[in-house]
């Protein structure tokens, strides 16, 4: 991997920074003690894993998937990036709200059974 | 050449306000740190010509969660004007 | 002391493994023999402009059919933690309500978004768009009515009802595919159309309006029960 000044090392710089920011995300859900500052760890965890797949996804100089004006139809597949990706993270990223939705959910009853946001003090599980 | 700086300036901004996000110790600072992440993650993805993503990003994850959030803080706050 | 070491090194060990990753990350040239049959044969097979969306709803479409499913149990998993006992009486917290600016602007944004949010789902096949994002603005416009009253409460008779049949008729339009077509999900037992129209691509357009109607429902419902 050589990084050079044109475009064809954005996916490289994109796909570094989403690696970088899962790391910042497991630091943040294995380091914090209030629930909800847990809970935005993993939020961000989502975010760097979907920067990574789409970055995998990008061919230089290329343009997106659709038929119009500017991509012609019978040679459209040297003319655009790969469509699949896209359609991945577009599933994972409405998932990611419906599990992040029931987590803070978690999180409510939590607070209104122990009276505190702290993970420390939930102690029924202890041995 | 341009294209290649704004990229490597918006995952800059990605980062900072991640680290940002996992450091403040106000919930709400952290909540809103983690939403202009989003956003700026909604940029790159059209600069990575992905545009339905981009949409989407920018729709749920800069707005629907960052309120989502805002939400579940408020309720788990003690009211100090009861 | 010892915990905090233990992660460092975790994280440090997976950081080494990331970094191999990158390292070894070379971009490719040409598009893949997959993506490649579907951007080449998607608009002549299915009729649809937008390959992300052809993919979505034909190509994947079991796919979106499991992610409808895990966002309803999310909702209603949230829809039960968070139940309201009918015969506690509610605490009345002391809300204030929003200043007169955003009051006046609702009245007149509101619409505008709905239309937005419509506009997006109906053209999903022609540009960027689809159900999940005419669903998420949605679902932002009744946030954005949720915040300027905080005395409003949603019609739960109406979004009940037109949640379950969005994704009743879901359902019904795949058996439908599976009956008069190819496979489960197939949208070629309606006219292919001509190229680029709005009533073209088969069921395409039916099916992303009723998935737009049910996520934008069923967001609107999780954040209506997450206020209080």
């Amino acid at each position: 991997m050589s990084l050079t000044m044109d475009g064809t090392s954005i996916p490289i710089i994109v796909l570094a920074s989403g690696l970088i920011v899962v790391l910042v995300g497991l630091w943040g859900m294995m380091s914090r003690r209030n629930i909800i500052q847990i809970i935005i760890g993993f939020s961000l965890t989502d975010t760097g894993i979907h920067m990574l797949m789409v970055a995998v996804g990008y061919l230089n100089g290329r343009t997106a998937p659709i038929i119009d004006d500017a991509v012609d139809r019978t040679q459209a597949a040297t003319l655009v990036v790969d469509p699949i990706p896209s359609a991945l993270v577009l599933t994972a990223i409405v998932i990611g709200l419906g599990v992040t939705a029931l987590l803070l959910a978690y999180a409510i009853q939590i607070y209104k059974k122990n009276g505190s946001l702290s993970v420390d003090d939930c102690s029924e599980l202890k041995g | 050449m341009i294209l290649l700086l704004i990229a490597a300036l918006l995952c800059a901004g990605i980062v900072v306000s991640a680290l940002l996000a996992v450091h403040l110790n106000n919930t709400v600072s952290a909540a809103i740190s983690a939403g202009m992440a989003s956003l700026f993650a909604a940029i790159i993805y059209v600069v990575l010509a992905a545009p339905d993503v981009a949409m989407t990003e920018a729709a749920i994850g800069a707005g629907l969660t960052t309120v989502i959030f805002l939400f579940a803080i408020r309720r788990t706050m003690e009211s100090p004007e009861k | 002391m010892i915990k905090r070491a233990t992660v460092l090194l975790s994280l440090l060990l997976l950081g080494f493994i990331f970094l191999h990753i990158a390292m070894d990350y070379s971009p490719p040239s040409a598009l893949n023999s997959i993506s490649e049959q579907y951007v080449a044969s998607g608009p002549d097979e299915l009729g649809a402009a937008n390959i992300v969306t052809a993919v979505l709803v034909t190509y994947r479409g079991l796919d979106t059919l499991g992610e409808v499913a895990v966002l309803f149990i999310s909702a209603a998993g949230v829809g039960l933690l968070l139940r309201r006992n009918l015969g506690a009486p509610t605490e009345e917290k002391k809300q204030r309500a929003a200043s007169e600016l955003v009051g006046t602007a609702v009245h007149f944004l509101l619409p505008l978004i709905f239309v937005l949010g419509v506009y997006i789902f109906v053209n999903g096949h022609l540009t960027p768009g689809g159900g999940f994002q005419g669903g998420a603005v949605l679902a932002s416009g009744i946030m954005l009515l949720l915040l300027a009253d905080p005395h409003t409460q949603l019609n739960h008779g109406i979004v009940e009802w037109l949640e379950s049949t969005s994704g009743f008729g879901y359902v019904v339009v795949g058996v439908l595919g599976l009956v008069l077509a190819g496979g489960f999900l197939d949208n070629r037992f309606l006219d292919l159309g001509t190229f680029g129209e709005l009533f073209s691509a088969g069921a395409m357009p039916i099916i992303y309006v009723l998935i737009g109607l049910k996520v934008g429902t069923e967001l609107s419902a999780v954040l209506e029960r997450m206020k209080d």
